[in-house]
């Protein structure tokens, strides 16, 4: 039941609102910027930040957050990221993880790939319904976010280059990336989250094809945007970026 | 690549995948095609020390010691995270995505993962006898799987534990600075096919 007691934590508007806003960045969080995002007083948002910490659903560490170090540079600020556990609770319980890493396993075994894919690009097809394939990267995110991916839009004016790993991000996009001119990023929408997180790290290429058959259904393959996959270390593996930029 | 204080041991792959049709098959042509850019990226990626090349070749698909239609890859790696990375978090995924068009399933283990001293690059009859214990006798400190991994401190203690069967193998140090190995769940099934 620690499951259950951690997520009535979240009943509590100002902790939800300090718990999706952490959650959220993808980054460490100190205290004001919790309690400016949340609306409430610093002593009051550290209060509930801890009490977070405390249940487990958020970590905190600490770190200077001006930069400077030795003496002078002050006491080194608590921040705070989403903790990495997966809670849920079922009432009655129900073990869907079970059944879904049994039936991963044997798809594996029996090489089910291609027979996965079309499931997934036809359930994808049926939550879009009869709607056009999806119109921009804005709808896109707004699509993701409803199916829990936690999209973010990469690139464009602000620019990625320059974060570790973005050059090995390009060069790993492999014949994708022969069609980019180095130095201008087109905006994409990464995701922060994988919904299957557990069956995606055991069986990896199996479902993360799944996910790739699944969001092309749900975005569709022709309109103005397109899913591709492009995975990198902590997210989602595919991404979302106009049809234009990268025609092959 | 080189760390200060480099790990005493570096983990060692090998894969071997059975091509559907042969590498000039129109076919075959995209898995071709992403084969230099992805042996690219693994040459950049972190933790990366080392892939097998034929002789005045840009990879190792030339090189066929385990059959006529048998592609073979032998890496190694500082960290067993470090080609968990590469493997599934990075361009790489693409091909395994796309291995069933590529390459035959495969009844027996194709992956096989062990510890080396650091330094050591294996050769290719190392790698398959590897993959052979693998295969004979299931995963153990010697050979395993990311499903069934070791760490080098378990695979150290194990070679302490038998006396060295071969005269000139070299016994890693007894102390490692190897960290543990990462609790996450790892996949039971394929990895680097590149």
């Amino acid at each position: 039941m620690e499951d259950i007691n951690a997520i009535a934590m979240l009943q509590d508007p100002v902790r939800r609102r300090l718990y999706e806003y952490v959650a959220g960045q993808g980054r460490e969080v100190g205290r004001n910027e919790a309690a400016e995002a949340a609306g409430v007083a610093r002593t009051l948002a550290a209060h509930h930040l801890d009490k977070l910490t405390e249940a487990g659903l958020l970590e905190s560490g600490s770190r200077r957050l001006t930069g400077r170090s030795g003496p002078g540079a002050g006491r080194p600020a608590k921040v705070y990221t989403r903790a990495a556990a997966e809670r849920s609770v079922s009432l009655p319980a129900r073990d869907y993880r079970t059944a879904a890493e049994l039936l991963a396993e044997a798809a594996e075994e029996a090489g089910l790939d291609a027979g996965l894919c079309a499931a997934a690009r036809r359930r994808g097809e049926a939550l879009r319904g009869s709607a056009a394939p999806c119109g921009g990267l804005e709808d896109a995110m707004a699509v993701l976010a409803a199916r829990g991916y936690e999209p973010h839009m990469e690139g464009g004016a602000e620019g990625v280059i320059g974060e570790a790993g973005a050059e090995g991000a390009i060069e790993e996009a492999g014949a994708a990336a022969v069609a980019g001119q180095a130095g201008e990023v087109a905006p994409v929408v990464r995701m922060r989250n994988c919904p299957f997180h557990a069956v995606a790290e055991r069986f990896p290429p199996l479902v993360c094809g799944m996910n790739l058959a699944l969001l092309e259904g749900l975005l569709g393959t022709d309109g103005p945007v397109r899913a591709r996959m492009d995975a990198r270390p902590g997210e989602c593996c595919v991404v979302v970026e106009s049809s234009k930029t990268n025609d092959d | 690549m080189t760390a200060s204080t480099p790990p005493a041991a570096h983990l060692a792959q090998l894969n071997v995948a059975t091509l559907r049709h042969p590498l000039d098959d129109p076919r075959i042509a995209p898995f071709v095609e992403l084969l230099d850019p992805v042996n690219a990226a693994a040459d950049d990626a972190p933790g990366f020390v080392w892939r097998l090349v034929e002789d005045g070749a840009a990879d190792a698909t030339g090189l066929r010691p385990a059959g006529e239609d048998v592609i073979v890859n032998l890496t190694v790696w500082e960290t067993q995270e470090a080609l968990w990375d590469f493997a599934y978090r990075s361009g790489h995924l693409e091909v395994m995505r796309r291995r069933r068009e590529w390459f035959e399933r495969h009844v027996e283990a194709h992956l096989v993962l062990w510890w080396v001293p650091a330094g050591h690059l294996p050769t290719v009859d190392e790698a398959l006898e590897r993959l052979a214990d693998l295969r004979a006798h299931g995963p153990s400190p010697r050979a395993f799987t990311f499903a069934s991994a070791y760490s080098a401190a378990e695979a150290a203690q194990n070679l302490q534990a038998i006396p060295p069967a071969q005269d000139d193998q070299v016994v890693p140090p007894a102390r490692h600075e190897q960290p543990a190995t990462s609790t996450r769940a790892t996949p039971a099934g394929d990895a680097a096919a590149v």
